[in-house]
């Protein structure tokens, strides 16, 4: 279709010049592209959660199953066996808490470590932000956590647990373990185009944190003076915030190790943006 | 006034050899700088791997090589443009960088206009998704937004003649309604420039025909269109310019058949050793490495070279390390004319009926004899890997090794008739029988 305007102007005239040239030094993301790409960023996260619920036969049963299972075995174990303390809360309430947002983070990352490796194809093939692949797959968790929630919901209702207000912040957590995830998601996607073996690290990496990060037992456990190291965590002040929104004042999270974890989220994300951009030019190339 | 459609100045690709295949895990590269460092240290010169770690790190220090240096060209809107080159000379680079798939070393480009490629055809596609749900993610990854998808929806289905499967897992395509769907996706782009690259040696015959089909369409709209092809048949007809690449230098831009002529007559010239040592070149298909280390042709005494006589048999042998399970895998050689045409493909796989077993990691030569048929020629040869399944992509080398085809017979055999054209000789086995009287002589 050549749109031949008049005999002087064609179409290149009014469609916007476009550079391309070697890139040097730290790159930050291009936002007016991403507007640009937008549609593609969802597109892929709908084709994640649509494979994932079509490929598993169990789909939505699966996403329920687990973390079910892993609050009965930790209630039984941390609650009832090690008898730690659970601020007069409902155990299993308060171990499903912190699990939403730990599994959101599990998958999440290793989800997008593995994003670029499987979209090789498109990577050599055509062009768009790389850093789409790792975004889209870390929010297509989101299908997963909603229904996480739910269940929540009807395990706190089974409690007798009460509802509070405070409940309403939890998006802005979930935007917290988001970030966490991405920053995270970043750093391991690039680095798993060079190094395939990563995806060890991440397995390794995402079963130790379940035990390190305050999923079976609330952090206050952690005696005083460790707390705010134990805090450079990011997952321990993502998980503080979930429980102090889900029960309540008595779970108010330590403030100076709450801000330790929320800097090391910016942290993480900004050197994992960093990283990611200065290395995607060469992805084409190694992958 | 409208400046040229594409501006190249000075674009320059550095790669690494070997950078795909060094520090394939980070478990080697922090065992492999200790074990080095302490074998350095002890002088311990057994340790296979530590030195391997060694040589491998000089290798990627040192071994940068420019598959493009200083290529600077303007194209303005509506050419057509051939790009010319042997196998290796950087073609597929250049329409990488054009696409900004990669980025160059150095270098500016300026475009107006969107850009698409013939080979990102169905790329995207997802097994486990309908072909309603694929059409909608493939346009997307092509560049459509999803109104402009929406818009086109009937027309692509309906170009593709798949409407009662629209709603079917392509996984259960067959591998034509596979290629229909995808080519009708790419089809409805509209972009301002295209880029196709060898789309003739890739896919089947049918997809072969649309291609090029789409490529005169598209050229005849008056679209800017930069063609890659070992054709010089098509690139004469469709092309008005052409660039001819060598070592990742831009030797010739001009009139296309200009550039076709100096194209035939260089690689007339070329090395005429039998035997080529391809080292160090990883080719992937869907992620799965192969390496093609060296192809050699033989005689039929076993001799590596590359002049036959007439009718003497010759053999191909292929080295190659496959670091992962192929699966179905197949091994095709291919022969081609100078000027492009195919004249023969055969898949090691032909004979087996269609049972086709994978092939695993490992290392393996495969040899291949063939029954010469061919007429007295050059000739030039290419290899192929894919596996044989939905999905799967071909890896294709080519012009490898060129071969000549004498004009003088192997022993025994009769001198080729000279004035005859064609491009091969089957046995025929004639018969002549007079019939009697159905004719009448007035
Ligand atoms: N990703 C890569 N890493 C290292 N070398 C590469 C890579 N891609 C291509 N090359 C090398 O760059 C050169 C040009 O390759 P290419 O553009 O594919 O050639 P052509 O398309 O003309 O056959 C070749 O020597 C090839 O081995
Ligand atoms: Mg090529």
């Amino acid at each position: 279709m050549s749109v031949t305007i008049s005999d002087s102007y064609t179409i290149s005239d009014f469609i916007p010049e476009r550079i391309i040239r070697p890139r040097r030094g730290l790159i930050g993301i291009d936002f007016k592209e991403l507007w640009i790409y937008r549609e593609l960023f969802w597109f892929l996260a709908w084709r994640d959660i649509l494979v994932l619920y079509k490929q598993t036969a169990i789909g939505i049963a699966w996403a329920v199953f687990q973390p079910v299972v892993t609050m009965v075995v930790f209630t039984l174990i941390f609650g009832n066996l090690a008898k730690l303390p659970s601020n007069n809360a409902s155990y299993a309430v308060m171990t499903f808490a912190a699990l939403l947002p730990w599994q959101f983070f599990s998958n999440a990352i290793t989800k997008s470590s593995n994003s670029l490796i499987s979209s090789q194809n498109l990577i050599t093939k055509v062009y768009f932000p790389r850093i789409i692949l790792p975004a889209s797959a870390t929010i297509s968790g989101a299908v997963d956590f909603m229904i996480s929630f739910v269940v929540l919901i009807g395990i706190m209702v089974w409690c007798k647990a009460p509802f509070r207000l405070s409940m309403f912040l939890l998006p802005l957590f979930f935007l917290f373990a988001f970030f966490a995830a991405f920053g995270a998601g970043l750093w391991l996607g690039a680095l798993n185009v060079k190094y395939r073996d990563v995806n060890y690290v991440v397995t390794f990496l995402v079963r130790l944190g379940m035990y390190i990060s305050p999923v079976g037992f609330i952090s206050s456990v952690i005696p005083q003076r460790w707390r705010f190291v134990y805090s450079l965590n990011p997952m321990v002040g993502v998980i503080d915030g979930f429980r102090w929104c889900i029960l309540g004042e008595q779970f108010k999270p330590y403030w100076p190790g709450f801000w330790a974890s929320f800097t090391m989220v910016l942290m993480i994300l900004v050197t994992g943006i960093c990283f990611f951009r200065s290395t995607e030019k060469n992805f084409a190339d190694v992958i | 006034m409208s400046g040229p459609i594409i501006r190249v100045e000075g674009i320059g690709k550095k790669y690494r050899l070997g950078s795909t295949i060094s520090y394939d895990t980070l478990r080697d590269h922090i065992t492999g700088s200790f074990r080095s460092l302490c074998h350095i240290i002890s002088g311990n010169k057994k340790s296979k791997r530590g030195r391997e770690f060694l040589e491998n790190q000089t290798l990627t220090d040192n071994c940068e090589f420019w598959a493009l240096k200083d290529i600077s060209l303007t194209v303005d809107q509506g050419e057509v443009i051939g790009i010319l080159g042997r196998n290796g000379a950087g073609k597929s680079t250049l329409l990488k960088i054009l696409s900004q798939i990669t980025e160059p070393t150095e270098g500016e480009i300026r475009i107006k206009g969107r850009v698409a490629s013939l080979l990102e055809v169905g790329t995207g596609f997802h097994p486990e998704l309908t072909g309603r749900e694929n059409i909608f993610l493939n346009g997307a990854i092509l560049g459509m937004t999803r109104s402009e998808i929406k818009k086109k929806f009937d027309e692509i289905v309906d170009f593709a003649k798949l409407e009662k499967f629209i709603d079917t897992p392509v996984k259960r395509y067959s591998s034509g309604m596979y290629v229909r769907l995808a080519f009708s996706v790419a089809a409805h782009l509209e972009p301002e420039i295209l880029l196709v690259d060898e789309v003739l040696s890739v896919g089947d015959v049918e997809f072969q025909k649309k291609c090029s089909g789409k490529m005169n369409d598209v050229a005849k709209e008056g679209k800017t269109v930069l063609y890659v092809s070992h054709n010089m048949g098509s690139i004469a007809q469709l092309c008005s310019k052409a660039i001819l690449l060598d070592y990742g230098k831009m030797v010739r831009f001009d009139a296309a058949q200009e550039v076709i002529n100096q194209y035939i007559k260089n690689t007339g010239t070329l090395a005429k050793t039998g035997a080529i040592k391809i080292t160090d070149r990883m080719y992937t298909t869907r992620g799965k490495k192969i390496k093609f280390s060296q192809v050699t042709m033989r005689d039929s005494r076993g001799n590596v070279c590359n002049n036959f006589l007439y009718k003497e048999d010759f053999s191909v042998e292929i080295d190659f390390d496959i670091y992962d399970n192929f699966e179905r895998g197949v091994i095709g050689i291919g022969i081609r004319t100078l000027n492009g045409s195919l004249v023969t493909i055969a898949h090691n796989q032909d004979n087996n009926n269609g049972n086709i077993e994978d092939i695993a990691r490992g290392s393996y030569k495969i040899k291949a004899n063939f029954n010469n048929i061919l007429r007295p020629g050059i000739y030039s040869l290419n290899i192929k890997a894919y596996e044989h399944i939905i999905n799967g992509e071909t890896i294709d080398v080519s012009d490898l090794i060129q071969f000549e085809i004498a004009n003088s017979p192997k022993e025994g055999e009769l001198m080729p008739v000279k004035m005859r054209s064609g491009l091969v000789e089957f046995e025929v086995d004639w018969s002549l029988e007079e019939l009697a009287a159905s004719f009448s002589y007035i």
